[in-house]
C-alpha cells in the first residue's frame, strides 16, 4: 500500500520534472533524477494538497452557513430576493437633497440615502483636507504657541472615539436656542436648534447655463495652460496664464449670464412663526455630522501633512534658497511636489475612513444609506439583502475612491529616468 | 503662511543676543516677525477668552455634590456652571453598567487587570514566549471573574456585564484573536499558492472596504440566520466575533508589512537550513517582522479600542452606552456633557496613554 502511493507520486513528480526540464532548460544531461524530483516536487505537491484543504475548509463554512440560511428563512417564511426594493416604503426622510416622499418605492428611498451619504462625504472630504492642512502647517510654525495649540487639537481629537464626539456635538446642537432666540453671529446667518441657516443662490436653469459655461472655460484653461508649459519647457520664456484665466473662467460666464438675461438672486433666511423661509437650511443633525467627521478627519489628515513636509529633505529647502526662488514659487514647485508623494497614499484611507465613518450617522439619525437599509430591516426583515446592499454602496465608494487617488498617486509619483 | 521651523533663518541667528532669557525666548518663538506676533496676540485673545469661559463654566460656577438623586441645585445652576455632581451619582452605573452592586469589584479588579496586562506587554524585557502564556492566563482570570459561578463567586450572566470592562473586553479578546487570525492572513497573502492568496485577499478587501457598523449589523441581525435552528449565542459574543473579523483584516496588513520589511536573505538563509515552511516563519521570519511593526501595531489597536464604542449601534452596554443610558434618567437628562466629558477623559487617558507609548518605541527604533 504505501509502497504503492510511493510509487505514485514518483511517478507524477518524475512527469512535472520532464515538464519542467522541457519549458526551462535545454541541459543535455539533467542532474540525478531522484534528489531532483525530491527538492522540487515536495512543496509542489505539499502546496496543492494545502491549498486544496483550505479551499475546502473555506467551502465547507460557507455551504453549512448557507443551508442553515435557507433553512432558516423558508422556517421564518422570509422570500429571499431583491423583488421588496419596487414595494412602497412607507419611511419618512426629513432630509433629502432629492425629492422624496413616503409614498416612493423603497429603490428610491436607498437613492436617496446614497445621495446623502456622498452629500456628507464629498464635502467632508474637501473641508477636512482643508482644515487638516492647515493645522498640519501650523504644527510646524516657528510661532510657538500656534504650534502647541495645533499638537493640543490633534492629540485630543485623535484619543477620543467619533462616535463620542458625534454624540457630543449632537447634544450641543440640541441645547442651541429655539429658532425665535437663534444666534446671529453674521447678518443672515442664523445658528439655532434647527441647524445652521445660510443664504443660498437659487439655481435655476439660467445658473445652470453660466455654471456649465464656467466649467468648460476651467477645462479649456487647463489645456491651455499645460500647451503653455510645455512650450515654456522648449524654449525656456515664461508665458502669463493669467489672460486666459480671466477670459475663460470670469468673462465668458459673465458674457453667458448676460446673453441669457438670467437674473442673480440671494434668498436670504427669514423667520416666520416657529420656523425659517428661505435660504439654505442644514439640519442639525447633518451639521453635527459634518462637524464631527471634519475635525476627527482633520486631527488624522495635519499629521501626515506634517510628516510629509517633513519628510522633505533640508537640502531641497536650502538649494530653492540658495537660487533665491520666491517662497510661493518654492513651495510650489519644489516642496509641494515631493510632500505630496508621502502624503497621498495615507490621505487615501484617511478619505476611505471618512466615508466609512459617515455610516455612524444612523448613531444620531441622519438619514445615510446604513440608517435606511436599517429601517428598512426592520419594515421587511430583509436583512441578507438589506446587509448586501449596504456592502455593495460602500465597496463601490471605497474602490472608486482608491481607483481615482491610485491614477491621481501615479501621476504625481517620481518619475525615474 | 507662517514660517516654517525646519527652514535654516541664519539672519535670526546672528541677531545679537541682548537682553534677558525669556524676553529672547518670547522674541524668537512668539514676535519673530510683524505677522508672527499678530498671530500670537489674536491667539492669546481666543486662548485667554476659552479659559476663562470654561474656568467660570467648569470651576467656579459648577456644582460639585448634590444630596442623591436630587438635581435641583444642578438645574438652578444650569446655563452658568457644569453640574459634575452626576458623576459621583452615576459612576457606578457608567463603569460597570447593571453588574451586581455588591459584585461591582470584581469588574473593577479585571479592569485593573487589564490595565497591568497592557503595562507587563509594554515592557521590551517581557517581549519573550512566556507573555503568551501570560496573556492566556490573564484572560482566563478576567473571564472567571466576571462570569463567576466557580470559587464561591456567584454567576453572572453576560447580558448584566457594562461599563468600562465591556469595553476592554471587546477591544482586548478582538486583539488576542485577532493577533493570530492577522498573521495567518498576512501569510496567507504573501504566500505562493494562487488560491490561498486570493482566498486571503478577498477577506482583507472585503471586510476593509465596508465600515464597522455594517459588520456590526450583520452580527447581530443576521448571525442568528447563519446558525442551525435553536443554536443561538449571546449578543455580546457575536459584536466579539464581528470585532475579531475586523481586528483581522486591519492587523494582517500591519504584518504584512512587517513581513516586506524582512529581508530576502533571512527567507533563503532559512530555506538553505532546511527548515520547513511553518518552523522558518516561526523561528526566523515572524520575530523580525513583528518586531518591525510594534509602533503601527500598538496604531491599530487604538484605532479599534476607540472603534469599540460602535457596538452602541446595536445596543450592547459598553462605556459610551452605559454614559447615554445613565443620562436618559429625568432628573439628570440635561447634563450629557457632562457626562460625555467624563467618558472622554477616560478613553483619552486609555489612548493617550498607547499613543505615547508607541511614539517612544518609534523615537527608540530611528535611534538604534
Amino acid at each position: 500500500m504505501r509502497a504503492d502511493e510511493a510509487h505514485g507520486r514518483k511517478s507524477l513528480l518524475s512527469k512535472r520534472f520532464e515538464d519542467f526540464c522541457a519549458v526551462t532548460t535545454d541541459s543535455p544531461r539533467p542532474p540525478p533524477r531522484r534528489t531532483f524530483s525530491l527538492a522540487l516536487g515536495g512543496p509542489q505537491l505539499k502546496g496543492l494538497l494545502w491549498q486544496i484543504l483550505v479551499v475546502g475548509m473555506a467551502l465547507a463554512i460557507i455551504a453549512f452557513l448557507w443551508s442553515n440560511t435557507v433553512h432558516n428563512l423558508s422556517a421564518r417564511r422570509i422570500s429571499t430576493g431583491f423583488a421588496f426594493l419596487g414595494r412602497e416604503a412607507g419611511m419618512p426622510i426629513a432630509d433629502s437633497l432629492l425629492s422624496y416622499s413616503p409614498k416612493d418605492t423603497y429603490f428610491w428611498a436607498f437613492v436617496v440615502g446614497i445621495a446623502n451619504t456622498l452629500r456628507v462625504a464629498v464635502i467632508g472630504i474637501v473641508l477636512a483636507t482643508i482644515l487638516g492642512t492647515l493645522i498640519g502647517i501650523s504644527r510646524l510654525s516657528a510661532n510657538w504657541l500656534l504650534s502647541r495649540l495645533a499638537a493640543v487639537y490633534v492629540e485630543v481629537l485623535r484619543d477620543i472615539p467619533l462616535l463620542l464626539q458625534l454624540l457630543f456635538w449632537y447634544v450641543l446642537m440640541q441645547a442651541l436656542p429655539a429658532a425665535r432666540a437663534a444666534w446671529r453671529p453674521i447678518d443672515g446667518i442664523f445658528l439655532s436648534n434647527r441647524g445652521l441657516i445660510l443664504p443660498s443662490i437659487p439655481i435655476g436653469e439660467g445658473q445652470l447655463g453660466v455654471l456649465g459655461a464656467a466649467a468648460l472655460g476651467a477645462l479649456v484653461f487647463y489645456i491651455i495652460r499645460r500647451a503653455l508649459i510645455a512650450q515654456q519647457m522648449r524654449d525656456g520664456k515664461p508665458r502669463a496664464a493669467w489672460p486666459f484665466a480671466l477670459g475663460l473662467i470670469v468673462v465668458l460666464p459673465a458674457l453667458v449670464s448676460w446673453q441669457l438675461g438670467v437674473r442673480w438672486t440671494i434668498a436670504w433666511p427669514e423667520l416666520r412663526g416657529f420656523n425659517f423661509v428661505g435660504g439654505l437650511t442644514l439640519a442639525p443633525e447633518y451639521f453635527a455630522l459634518l462637524i464631527a467627521l471634519v475635525t476627527y478627519t482633520s486631527a488624522f489628515i495635519a499629521e501626515i501633512v506634517r510628516s510629509g513636509i517633513q519628510s522633505v529633505p533640508r537640502g531641497q529647502w536650502d538649494a530653492a534658497n540658495a537660487l533665491g526662488l520666491r517662497r510661493s514659487f518654492m513651495l510650489r514647485q519644489i516642496i509641494l511636489p515631493q510632500a505630496l508623494r508621502v502624503i497621498v497614499p495615507p490621505m487615501t484611507s484617511q478619505y476611505l475612513n471618512l466615508t466609512k465613518n459617515s455610516s455612524l450617522a444612523v448613531a444620531i439619525g441622519y438619514q445615510d444609506v446604513v440608517s435606511i437599509a436599517n429601517t428598512t430591516l426592520n419594515q421587511t426583515g430583509q436583512a441578507i439583502e438589506a446587509i448586501a446592499l449596504i456592502m455593495a454602496v460602500f465597496l463601490t465608494i471605497s474602490l472608486s475612491i482608491s481607483f481615482f487617488m491610485n491614477w491621481y498617486n501615479a501621476r504625481i509619483a517620481l518619475v525615474e529616468r | 503662511m507662517t514660517a516654517i521651523t525646519d527652514i535654516p533663518d541664519t539672519a535670526r541667528a546672528r541677531r545679537p543676543q541682548s537682553g534677558n532669557r525669556v524676553l529672547r525666548w518670547l522674541r524668537a518663538n512668539l514676535f519673530s516677525s510683524i505677522p508672527n506676533g499678530i498671530i500670537t496676540l489674536v491667539l492669546f485673545a481666543v486662548l485667554a477668552k476659552g479659559v476663562v469661559s470654561f474656568v467660570q463654566w467648569g470651576i467656579a460656577n459648577a456644582v460639585w455634590l448634590t444630596p442623591a438623586n436630587d438635581s435641583s441645585a444642578c438645574r438652578a445652576a444650569r446655563g452658568l456652571g457644569a453640574c459634575w455632581a452626576v458623576i459621583p451619582e452615576k459612576y457606578r452605573f457608567i463603569l460597570f453598567g447593571t453588574y451586581p452592586f455588591d459584585e461591582q469589584w470584581r469588574p473593577a479588579l479585571a479592569v485593573v487587570l487589564f490595565i497591568a496586562l497592557f503595562y507587563v506587554s509594554s515592557r521590551r524585557a517581557w517581549w519573550r514566549r512566556e507573555l503568551v502564556y501570560l496573556w492566556i492566563a490573564a484572560l482566563a482570570l478576567i473571564s472567571v471573574l466576571m462570569w463567576g459561578g466557580v470559587l464561591g463567586l456567584s454567576f453572572v450572566s453576560q447580558d448584566r456585564w457594562g461599563g468600562l470592562p465591556v469595553t476592554l473586553i471587546l477591544a482586548t479578546f478582538g486583539l488576542a484573536f485577532g493577533f493570530p487570525l492577522g498573521i495567518l492572513v498576512a501569510l496567507g497573502r504573501r504566500s505562493k499558492l494562487p488560491a490561498i492568496r486570493s482566498l486571503c485577499v478577498l477577506y482583507v478587501e472585503l471586510i476593509r472596504g465596508v465600515p464597522l457598523v455594517s459588520l456590526l449589523f450583520m452580527a447581530s441581525v443576521m448571525f442568528p440566520l447563519f446558525m442551525p435552528g435553536g443554536f443561538n449565542i449571546d449578543k455580546l459574543l457575536r459584536a466579539q466575533i464581528a470585532i475579531i473579523l475586523f481586528a483581522g483584516a486591519y492587523l494582517a496588513e500591519v504584518i504584512r508589512g512587517g513581513l516586506q520589511a524582512v529581508p530576502r536573505g533571512q527567507y533563503e538563509a532559512a530555506d538553505a537550513l532546511g527548515l520547513s515552511y511553518w518552523r522558518k516563519q516561526r523561528l526566523i521570519i515572524l520575530p523580525q517582522a513583528i518586531r518591525h511593526v510594534i509602533p503601527p501595531l500598538v496604531n491599530t489597536f487604538i484605532a479599534f479600542f476607540k472603534d469599540t464604542s460602535l457596538v452602541l449601534i446595536i445596543g450592547i452596554f459598553d462605556l459610551l452606552t452605559t454614559a447615554k443610558t445613565a443620562i436618559i434618567d429625568p432628573a439628570w437628562q440635561q447634563f450629557s456633557v457632562e457626562v460625555y466629558i467624563f467618558i472622554a477623559a477616560i478613553y483619552f487617558a486609555f489612548c493617550f496613554a498607547m499613543s505615547r507609548y508607541s511614539r517612544s518605541l518609534e523615537a527608540q527604533a530611528t535611534v538604534s
